[in-house]
């Protein structure tokens, strides 16, 4: 063990770090999934596709404005202003435009309309972006790399996706608590949250607070992809893979629940960035097999509240 | 409706189907394409009758297709392939459905979806065994002892994909008026009644997603002896979603809807794919959406809807 742990402490340091960062981003994502969840009742398929366009949007916008003379600093500013686009313009469009439509129909066609949305915005990413990688880590290079100690050696890290990205999830995770909690708006999300009927009945306007809920969603997805944007290239595909992963995080935590989602996103970023340097073969597997293993142990997820059944 | 229009209009789509494989030759290609899509789009309906939508399916077809593509040098013959092909899509399904029929909704949707994308990784990384994305080559095999003469040979595969269509039409058509099969719509419904009369929701649940498994492992191996080259892309998340919609499009309330579904898709695909193929799965999903929106019953609906207004 003392052997393997000199030979690959550097290696694993650098996954953990990595690790952390992705599991950041995933957790944006996966935590805007569930918000939007817990209010409309609807597994939003497409959710993973803001996370995308929110990055692209980012990265163009970054592109376009640096080449303008825009001093490095105020890149973050840009990240910001994407994701305040992207989830206020696609988010009330969508939930106005299509989701309302169909609100209490069936549980498979709200469900398969969200798919549907999911394939258009797949498509209108590529034909806006085209296929080729899209680059821009101005934000990233800004803030140089500090050196982490780990055990004995010195890792060299971005500081962006040290103190930058965990930050900005850690700051959402506090935000939202807090804002769900001790807010008005808050508690009302939750009202709603909790029993839609009953809190209709008390006077509050259930389709505002689902208009809301759900660009405050989208716009955390697209956030997540903004801060995404700076580390990686964007190539398609990556709103699927997002998706895909942001769902596992919300099935191991349970439907509902966020600080579960902020510990589940940590096992699934970690799992899979030790995959990567480890094992790279098992990189896209290795999401699916943990969430595999934990539903087949505890089906409602670590936190998740088993439902009463309905008679 | 009278009990007999079904099984008259099949009659009378499989007598049009074989006139324009005969009259336009090109056509018998893609309608055994058609067909074999069809096969398996039929399983999938089996699963929306308990109110369940699999995203995943497209990996019973691949592993079908995949089972012809391995096996046919040491068996080079169909009627031999085609059970085997059974055979194994019978039993993955049964692991696989021992898993996911203790979930459902969404759950169900992703868990499938991920295992999906899992085997495409599978096919996609392990380039000795599988090729890797290069795909492998389906050797030439025998049809019923006939040696592999072009004209022949289509001609046998188009009415093998016929035989088996029709055959499974029937035997769905059973199967859903048969206790088992009113179970499945008691499963979308309240499954805790069910449970509460003595009907154990789950294996109902079970029985029909083996035999879907099994249908989709057909039109996969199907699919690969009309094709000749499986790749990994059979198993792709779009390959599910492609399934889907043909269900959606053909409409799921009778067992013609998926091959009227898989036609209309395959016959458009073939002019339109080449003529918008950046823009190809966001017309997929936009007619996704305008079916689901203004046609929720699909194509057979619309036919079915046009019989009963003359009857």
């Amino acid at each position: 063990m003392a052997g393997w742990f000199s030979e690959n402490g550097l290696l694993l340091g650098l996954a953990l770090l990595d690790g952390l960062s992705y599991a950041a981003l995933v957790f944006m994502v996966a935590v805007g999934l569930n918000l939007v969840f817990g209010v409309l009742r609807i597994v939003n398929v497409a959710h993973g596709s803001l996370f995308a366009i929110g990055a692209y949007t980012a990265a163009s916008l970054g592109l376009f404005l640096s080449a303008r003379g825009l001093p490095p600093a105020a890149g973050y500013a840009v990240l910001l202003l994407a994701a305040v686009l992207v989830g206020g313009v696609l988010g009330p469009v969508i939930e106005r435009g299509v989701l309302r439509r169909v609100y209490g129909q069936e549980d498979v066609l709200q469900l398969l309309v969200t798919f549907a949305l999911f394939m258009i915005l797949e498509d209108v990413q590529k034909l806006i972006w085209g296929v080729q990688p899209l680059f821009h880590d101005a934000p990233m290079k800004f803030l140089g790399t500090v050196d982490v100690p780990f055990g004995e050696d010195v890792i060299p890290f971005t500081a962006y996706q040290i103190f930058v990205v965990p930050g900005v999830a850690v700051a959402t995770l506090a935000g939202l608590a807090w804002f769900l909690r001790r807010t008005l708006t808050g508690r009302v999300i939750v009202a709603v949250t909790t029993d839609k009927e009953a809190a209709t009945a008390m006077g509050i306007d259930a389709a505002k607070v689902t208009l809301l809920t759900f660009t405050f969603g989208a716009a955390l997805a697209a956030l997540g992809g903004a801060l995404a944007s700076p580390t990686t290239s964007l190539v398609p595909g990556v709103g699927a893979q997002t998706i895909v992963l942001s769902f596992a995080v919300v099935a191991i935590a349970g439907l509902g629940q966020i600080e579960g989602a902020a510990l589940s996103a940590l096992m699934i970023g970690m799992g899979r960035s030790i995959a990567v340097y480890f094992e790279p073969e098992l990189e896209v597997v290795v999401p699916y097999l943990i969430m595999v293993a934990v539903l087949l142990v505890r089906p409602q997820g670590l936190f998740g509240v088993v439902e009463t059944r309905r008679v | 409706m009278n009990r007999l229009v079904e099984p008259l209009l099949a009659l009378a789509a499989t007598a049009l189907l074989v006139l324009a494989a005969w009259a336009v030759p090109w056509l018998k290609f893609v309608l055994t394409i058609a067909l074999a899509k069809g096969l398996a789009v039929l399983g999938i309906l089996l699963l929306l009758r308990a109110g369940q939508v699999s995203f995943g399916h497209s990996m019973f077809m691949a592993l079908g297709a995949y089972t012809v593509a391995f096996l046919a040098p040491q068996v080079p013959e169909a009627l031999l392939l085609l059970p085997l092909a059974v055979l194994f899509s019978a039993v993955a399904g049964l692991l696989i459905g021992l898993f996911v029929v203790r979930y459902r909704d969404i759950f169900f949707s992703m868990l499938n979806l991920a295992l999906c994308m899992v085997f495409y990784s599978v096919l996609e990384k392990f380039y000795a065994i599988t090729k890797g994305t290069d795909g492998i080559r389906v050797t030439p095999i025998t049809i019923a002892g006939q040696e592999p003469g072009r004209e022949t040979q289509e001609w046998l595969i188009f009415g093998l994909a016929l035989v088996l269509a029709v055959g499974s039409g029937l035997l769905v058509r059973a199967y859903l008026a048969s206790p088992m099969g009113r179970a499945l719509a008691g499963i979308k419904t309240r499954e805790t009644r069910l449970e509460f009369i003595g009907v154990p929701a789950r294996r109902v649940l079970l029985f029909a997603y083996v035999l879907s498994a099994v249908m989709g492992g057909c039109g996969g191996a199907l699919l690969a002896m009309t094709t000749r080259h499986v790749t990994p892309l059979l198993s792709y998340w779009t390959a599910s979603g492609e399934l889907v919609f043909i269900l959606i499009l053909g409409g799921a309330g009778s067992a013609l809807g998926p091959f009227l579904g898989a036609a209309a898709y395959e016959l458009v695909r073939v002019y339109a794919a080449a003529l918008v193929a950046d823009a190809w799965q966001m017309i997929l999903g936009g007619v996704l959406l305008a079916v689901i929106l203004f046609a929720p019953q699909g194509l057979w609906g619309i036919v079915a809807g046009r019989l009963r207004g003359r009857a």
